[in-house]
């Protein structure tokens, strides 16, 4: 038995050697946005191939149907490069983490802390009601949202796109959680508290049906990205932050409750972020160099249906404005302002609201 | 007494217990009634009982959990940089990570998109935060497993291969098998796939020798970087075992699920050997320069972690359900990886193959001849002298050893189902799909291929199952092309424009180092297309030789 050994320089260490590409240590299979890659691309891009990059044997197991595991007619959207998009909040796993493990920390502390110096107690007696029956539908809102992107992530032709979505279902997910487990623990200083009159009141009380017929659509949509522009474009300013911003976190405080304000205003933070990457996309494809005409026109149409579904919730909503016994903020100035919102956003994309 | 008081008695408060909360969780779920879900990944499947959620974990609990163990596996890399872990890694084990690290991350975020796939098919909500977790479980995988490769092109004394990596995972002849892996959770019946496949056998069963016996390995060639990532990967796969099994209790209760299963577990349990055993196999025995006699083969783990935890504890208990377990598959397992040698042939193949891929293999030596011996008797008489074949090869200026006749290796045709090529040569079968011809590893490929993945299985209609499709044989894609231009147009070329990305050896000399020039003039040829081409008479003959193998030429 003879072999001879390799030679080796004595050192597996970056620079021990210098030979072709000895200092290749970027990755230089895709053009990053900028000058330099972010961290975000390195570890997302091209992670998903798909036939134009970089599959050689195209996709190598299809459906009955002879598609791909990926396949662009999962949208009715068009796009010359559907590889171009980066999602601004550059959101990988640590990031991910890093971020939720906060926000559970700040809610675990401020429920804690609250807890502690017996605030739920003092909460005003009507308000307890709201929080048990209107908070307690709209963590079902918030549950609907995040399982419709959990759906949507699997369809998107690209890592980009897909990542971003996941983010959001989680960050969606994290917030009907938060909500149902700080009601649980309120709920064991309140008596009399109901936990499950919030389930009852999003499927059976009037005034939440539109709301669930809102979602129920966003869930039921067939077309990943129609899921996401209307969740993030349309129902989120038009309902989500109504209801949150415009009454949840400025009643409270006038009625007893500075615990809420706290556990709700992470998801607007998350909203930010979510909206941010969602305009980006949406941006892109209404700009395309060869199927803006197309995407604009599609758009519109998801706009002109979720806008009617989401003023129908939002409607149905009202009533509830007028239910606690101090009432900062009035619904009338509330929607004045989340339609100027949706104003803004739908500019940006050169798309218009529908009049009611 | 004091002693007693401490401040969390003092401080605590009354809280919901962990069941309850999972209960409240679990809750949040409703049957929509204006508009319904569309069933968009369909199943053949039936599952009526809403299966339980066993590991009862909220998201409040799971993130700060992660980032815990986040904050670990990044701070062990820093401490593995500060430790100059390179000064000390063996290069012979850091090229193989370049092969491993561009199949692995498209498996992972294809199991996250699988979540969406058994989301909507499991009834009741119990099962949907497990099914949630392990989505941003599969994301943290992806992207932590490219951040280590990214680690390592920073690092690492030759960075070449890492730096192409995706695009490389897209084209490669050996990342096809990783393809066909990844693929496999995401396409077809949404039940084969993300619930058998994936979960009750890639994640219970193979991600033992994935991320625990390669990490084990990783460790002994000085690498500590791979244990952190993966040992913390590995630790969210309990949770995942768990949703795998609970929607596997959930499809047994229907009899009519029953020959599914026993068609998924019989695929799923051989192609996740005939894949997983193939590179992992390949990385552990012939990626490491540490031949401690006691450590243990990978047959040995595969004994251990397949046989004896997965076949007897997991698969053999699903009998006394009604599922048919083939158990003569588990026993062809083992004796493909003893008595046949698979791991051995699969390493001797993608050596032979080593231009027209992205990564450096070196020839074993002495030292690994007398450990491969010694825990594989009679492995010197069959790849003894076909290592020093390689050895003498790895010199600029001898024939590529795909081309070079001297050696005696014939090189082998690919199978439709696995995509590991028919390495036991005695076992190919040939079979026909839509009039037309493959060959076949195994018996059992051939029973995947043309039986399983069919629009009917045994009398009984299934729509929903995938089917292989694409340009399955790699070797086709370059029929009658010039090695170098293969390796050119597959962008395998450093960025002086000549110099190989792989390379027969670890000489990081540029004067050892092989250009396109070196491989230019030897035509790549389709074993598929050629034997399609054949008559039938010479096709049997071609056949009948094939499955008696070769013998490699004494090399002096």
């Amino acid at each position: 038995m003879t072999a001879v050994p390799s030679v080796s320089v004595g050192s597996g260490a970056a620079g021990a050697a210098i030979f072709p590409d000895s200092d290749s240590r970027k990755y230089r299979y895709f053009e990053p946005r900028s000058k330099r890659a972010t961290h975000y691309e390195d570890v997302t891009v091209d992670v998903q191939p798909d036939p134009e990059r970089y599959l050689l044997q195209d996709w190598i197991i299809s459906f009955p149907n002879g598609k791909g595991a990926y396949t662009k007619d999962n949208t009715a959207a068009l796009s010359s490069n559907w590889h171009a998009f980066r999602a601004p909040d550059q959101e990988w796993e640590r990031t991910h983490y890093q971020r939720q493990s906060k926000i559970e920390a700040m809610v675990q502390a401020v429920i804690a802390n609250g807890r502690k110096s017996g605030a739920p107690k003092s909460f005003d007696k009507a308000w307890i009601k709201i929080l048990q029956n209107h908070l307690g539908a709209w963590k079902h809102v918030e549950f609907g949202l995040g399982t419709s992107l959990m759906q949507a992530q699997r369809y998107g032709y690209t890592q980009m796109i897909n990542n971003a979505t996941l983010t959001n279902s989680s960050y969606k997910l994290r917030l009907a959680q938060d909500i149902t487990l700080y009601l649980a623990e309120i709920g064991m200083d309140i008596p009399g508290f109901d936990d499950a009159a919030g389930k009852h009141t999003w499927l059976e009380d009037k005034g939440w049906q539109g709301t669930r017929e809102a979602i129920e659509s966003i869930m039921g949509s067939a077309d990943y990205l129609e899921q996401y522009f209307a969740t993030n474009i349309v129902f989120e300013p038009l309902v989500g932050e109504l209801f949150r911003s415009g009454f949840l976190m400025q009643a409270a405080s006038s009625n007893g409750d500075f615990i809420t304000p706290p556990v709700i205003s992470a998801a607007e933070a998350d909203y930010e972020r979510n909206l941010a990457n969602t305009i980006d996309l949406m941006h892109l494809l209404v700009t395309d160099n060869q199927h803006a005409a197309h995407n604009k026109k599609l758009f519109q149409g998801w706009v002109n249906k979720h806008v009617a579904l989401a003023n129908k919730a939002a409607a149905g909503l009202q009533p509830i404005w007028s239910q606690p016994h101090s009432k900062p903020v009035q619904y009338a100035d509330a929607r004045a302002q989340s339609v100027e919102r949706i104003k803004k956003i739908l500019g940006e994309l050169g798309l218009t609201l529908p009049k009611e | 007494m004091s002693g007693t008081l401490t401040l969390n008695k003092i401080t605590a408060q009354r809280g919901i217990s962990v069941g309850e909360a999972a209960k409240k969780i679990a809750d949040l779920g409703w049957n929509p009634s204006y508009v319904q879900e569309a069933m968009t990944f369909p199943t053949d499947y039936k599952i009526a009982k809403a299966p339980k959620d066993p590991m009862k974990q909220v998201l409040r609990s799971y993130f700060p959990m992660q980032e815990e163990k986040d904050n670990r596996v990044y701070g062990a890399l820093d401490a593995a940089l500060r430790g100059d872990m390179f000064r000390n890694v063996e290069p012979r084990w850091v090229e193989w990570m370049k092969l491993f690290l561009a199949i692995i991350p498209f498996p992972e975020i294809s199991a996250a998109r699988s979540m969406a796939m058994v989301g909507r098919l499991a009834p009741g909500e119990d099962l949907r935060t497990g099914f949630t977790m392990q989505m941003v479980d599969e994301f943290r995988h992806s992207t932590i497993q490219m951040n280590l490769k990214k680690w390592y092109m920073e690092n690492y004394i030759d960075p070449a291969g890492f730096d192409i990596t995706e695009e490389a995972f897209g084209k490669c002849y050996a990342t096809t098998i990783g393809r066909q892996f990844g693929e496999g959770f995401i396409t077809g019946d949404a039940i084969t796939s993300a619930n058998v496949y994936l979960t009750v056998v890639a994640e219970t069963a193979f991600t033992n020798t994935l991320f625990v016996a390669m990490p084990s390995e990783a460790a002994r060639n000085g690498d500590y970087a791979l244990p952190t990532v993966f040992l913390s990967v590995q630790s969210d796969e309990s949770r995942h075992i768990g949703n795998g099994h609970s929607m596997l209790m959930s499809m047994l209760k229907e009899p009519e699920n029953h020959l599914l299963l026993e068609r998924d577990m019989r695929y799923a349990f051989w192609q996740n050997h005939a894949i997983v055993d193939a590179a992992i196999g390949t990385f552990i025995e012939y990626g490491t320069t540490n031949r401690d006699k006691n450590k243990e083969s990978y047959a040995e783990m595969w004994h251990r972690w397949i046989f004896e935890d997965y076949y007897r504890t997991y698969m053999l208990p699903l009998e006394k359900y009604g599922i048919k377990i083939h158990h003569d598959d588990v026993q062809t397992a083992w004796k493909r990886l003893t008595e046949k040698h698979y791991v051995h042939k699969v390493a001797q193949f993608f050596a032979v193959g080593w231009s027209a891929n992205f990564w450096r293999i070196e020839a074993q030596t002495d030292k690994d001849f007398e450990w491969f011996e010694h825990k594989y008797p009679g492995w010197y008489a069959q790849f003894g002298e076909f290592w020093k074949w390689y050895e003498k090869l790895s010199h600029r200026g001898q024939t590529n050893i795909l081309f070079n006749s001297d050696v005696g290796y014939v090189y082998p045709h690919r199978c439709w189902s696995c995509l590991v090529p028919c390495l036991i040569r005695e076992d190919i079968v040939t079979d026909e799909i839509d009039g037309k011809l493959y060959t076949f590893a195994h018996e059992i490929d051939r029973w995947t291929a043309v039986e399983a993945f069919a629009g009917e299985y045994q009398g009984r209609p299934t729509p929903a199952m995938g089917r292989f499709s694409g340009r399955r044989e790699w070797e086709s894609v370059y029929h009658n092309v010039d090695i170098a231009d293969a390796i050119k147009d597959l962008g395998f070329v450093r960025t002086d424009g000549k110099t190989l990305v792989a390379q027969p050896h670890l000489r990081f000399d540029e004067k050892e180092m092989w250009t396109l020039d070196d491989v230019r003039g030897h035509i790549l040829k389709s074993p598929l297309l050629t034997l399609r081409e054949m008559s039938p008479a010479d096709r049997e003959a071609h056949l009948a030789d094939y499955r008696k193998g070769f013998t490699i030429n004494p090399c002096n």
